[in-house]
């Protein structure tokens, strides 16, 4: 029998704003059958989001849903947390509003290891604004605001989670679809601050302006440069230029901020 | 028994003004001259199970507590000019999205830096235009310690029964000086809790004006499932463009605060009965004017004093009255004229306002106020 979705959307919200050939839907749908798996109740669970075209997600999905401002869903979602840590939280967002004006935000949860999961969606441009040039768009690449040319390098946001001290980060592709509720799954389950990177795509804004003839061709290419974290481990340095690992790449368990909190409370009793 | 007396400093009393009024989360950032109400709140809230957090920045500090303020606890945070001006997109956010939440300011010189340690009152008007759009404000200026006690509990209840950011603004002299209060005993000030809904979770709209300008608030967590957003909403809290929701729910936003002016606005008349001159203060200021009114009517002088505990909404209709009565007002304020021009704006020219400015970080003196009432007699 087919999956039932509808179980997790809001009656009477969709359509969703995405356009044709947007990644978000892919990993919406990924989310939701996460969240089937681990049988996350709806009442108990908040996804709280920033601003931009991924962060619309949460007004589609029946759960206690917080649209927030640019940039600041881990900070809302701290909030969240910290006031009720038996509630599941979960953030969503794109790379502009979680590495650029919410990059401060997304460190200082990393490192106090709050458990919650971000998904990032990383499709490597400011989509919502029309196509300006995100901390994730490669060098070189061309956007509204670098039609010469970005001259910026980019973030590598599984790097940048790892060094910050986040404790699960995973990457996947909207390519890999099958592969992003597992990975999701397993990030919400890991007791700490997870991330989820998902390599996804903007036909509208990057990829006409990329040469990426179609769709298709920005899918393929999420195929291509691919490679899990455990097929890496056999490749040479020369086989893994221009690729990007898949997969978890990084797991540790480390004390989580509100169980350690808890242990405050307990002494500030005594 | 006797009531429990204490020798508090401005921002210990308005964190224990706040534990008073059942604050349960603080999420703060450092910044002098108000880093006493965060230390303060790290001690004493997890003894009650609360919860303190120190956030990255001051953004997120007031992230922070609209995230909790929606699970249900009610919040607090405290800043400083620099951080309220960081702070001023939340309110906004906090103002559309009607969470409740307490902010104390400690007001220092500005603008920018300016000067952290010195005394300043030249938030007042960052407090009600600080943040883009038309929305509410309510902002309460105290002037004792005792006082910053019992206007953190106000505006707790303020928040809580509008739905809406309360702001506490005390200057840095009556955030730092010390003095005695006496605690108010539990139930002795009324402490007021947000309406919670009287639906079922399927019926459940977070702005249903059916039940009037301030529909109940669900927390997350509690069975009600809703959706949040800084965008222009319907009742059903969803993004809406319609023009007819938009228009309709920004004015309404707005009413909650303008409908309730006389439920809102606080403030004491001292002297005025006869008064020709009416010196309108608020803060540490206003200290210095009731000095300078008792050594004026010693000389004979009818002066008056017209302190302003509620800044926001600002108290129009008494002015406007007192303008009426009065020769002149004289405006002794820490800033170049912000209380000025709305005394001036109220007073519809029917009375001379004269202003005493300092923004040199030393407090306006009782003599600079008897000298202007002499000349303005």
């Amino acid at each position: 029998m087919a999956f039932d979705y509808d179980k997790y959307i809001r009656p009477g919200k969709l359509p969703h704003i995405w356009c044709p050939g947007c990644g978000h839907g892919i990993v919406m749908k990924g989310l939701i059958r996460a969240i089937d798996t681990l049988g996350l109740q709806k009442d108990n669970t908040a996804i709280v989001s920033g601003i931009g075209c991924a962060s619309r997600l949460p007004g589609y999905m029946d759960f206690c849903t917080l649209h927030t401002a640019h940039g600041r869903a881990a900070a809302f979602a701290t909030g969240v947390k910290m006031a009720k840590p038996e509630m599941n939280v979960i953030l969503v967002g794109g790379d502009g509003d979680g590495t650029a004006i919410g990059g401060n935000h997304f460190i200082h949860a990393c490192r106090r290891n709050i458990d919650m999961t971000y998904i990032i969606m990383n499709n490597n441009i400011y989509g919502m604004t029309g196509g300006q040039f995100s901390p994730c768009t490669p060098t070189g690449a061309k956007a509204s605001t670098t039609v010469y040319g970005n001259p910026d390098p980019a973030f590598d946001v599984a790097k940048l989670a790892i060094g910050a001290g986040a404790t699960f980060v995973a990457r996947g592709t909207a390519y890999h679809a099958t592969q992003i509720d597992k990975l999701i799954a397993e990030a919400i389950q890991h007791k700490g601050f997870s991330v989820v990177e998902i390599l996804d795509d903007c036909p509208t804004t990057y990829g006409r302006r990329n040469k990426f003839k179609s769709v298709i061709e920005m899918m393929n290419r999420l195929k291509d440069i691919a490679v899990p974290v455990k097929a890496a481990e056999k490749m040479t340095a020369e086989q893994l230029e221009g690729k990007i690992l898949t997969g978890v790449l990084y797991k540790e368990e480390r004390p989580n901020y509100t169980d350690e909190y808890a242990k405050v409370i307990e002494r500030a009793k005594k | 028994m006797a009531k429990k007396v204490a020798f508090l400093q401005g921002n210990e009393a308005a964190a224990q003004g706040a534990l008073y009024a059942g604050c349960t989360f603080f999420g703060g950032y450092p910044i002098t001259p108000s880093t006493e109400v965060a230390e303060v709140m790290s001690v004493e809230l997890p003894k009650i199970g609360g919860k303190f957090i120190q956030m990255e920045d001051e953004i997120g500090a007031m992230a922070s507590v609209i995230g909790a303020s929606l699970t249900g606890a009610k919040v607090l945070t405290a800043t400083s000019g620099p951080g309220l001006s960081l702070k001023q997109e939340l309110i906004g956010y906090a103002c559309i999205a009607e969470t409740p939440c307490v902010i104390v300011n400690v007001m220092r010189g500005g603008p920018s830096t300016g000067m952290p340690t010195g005394p300043s009152q030249s938030d007042v008007m960052c407090a009600k235009w600080g943040t883009h759009g038309d929305h509410p404000a309510i902002c309460l200026t105290p002037a004792s310690v005792q006082e910053l006690f019992e206007e953190t509990v106000r505006a707790f209840n303020l928040a809580e029964k509008y739905r809406t950011p309360v702001m506490v603004m005390p200057d840095e002299i009556v955030a730092h000086m010390r003095e005695r209060i006496v605690f108010p005993e539990p139930g002795e000030l009324e402490v007021i809790n947000r309406t919670a809904p009287s639906v079922s979770p399927a019926e459940y709209k977070p702005y249903d004006t059916s039940f009037g300008d301030v529909p109940p608030l669900a927390a997350f967590g509690s069975g009600y499932r809703f959706h949040v957003t800084g965008l222009n909403k319907g009742q059903d809290g969803f993004p809406t463009t319609k023009a007819a929701w938009v228009q309709a729910e920004e004015e309404r936003q707005v009413r909650k605060v303008d409908a309730n002016i006389d439920d809102i606005v606080q403030f004491e008349e001292y002297e005025l009965a006869d008064a020709e001159v009416a010196i309108v203060a608020y803060g540490s200021t206003s200290r210095s004017a009731r000095f300078a009114v008792n050594e004026a009517r010693k000389q004979g002088i009818k002066a008056g004093l017209f302190r302003i505990k509620t800044f926001w909404p600002f108290p129009e209709k008494q002015i406007a009255a007192l303008a009426g009565k009065v020769k002149a007002f004289i405006t002794p304020e820490m800033n170049l004229g912000m209380c000025t021009g709305e005394v001036k704006r109220c007073a519809e020219g029917k009375a001379a306002v004269h202003g005493i400015f300092r923004v040199d970080g030393e407090p306006i003196n009782p003599g600079q106020i008897l000298e202007k009432i002499k000349e303005v007699k």
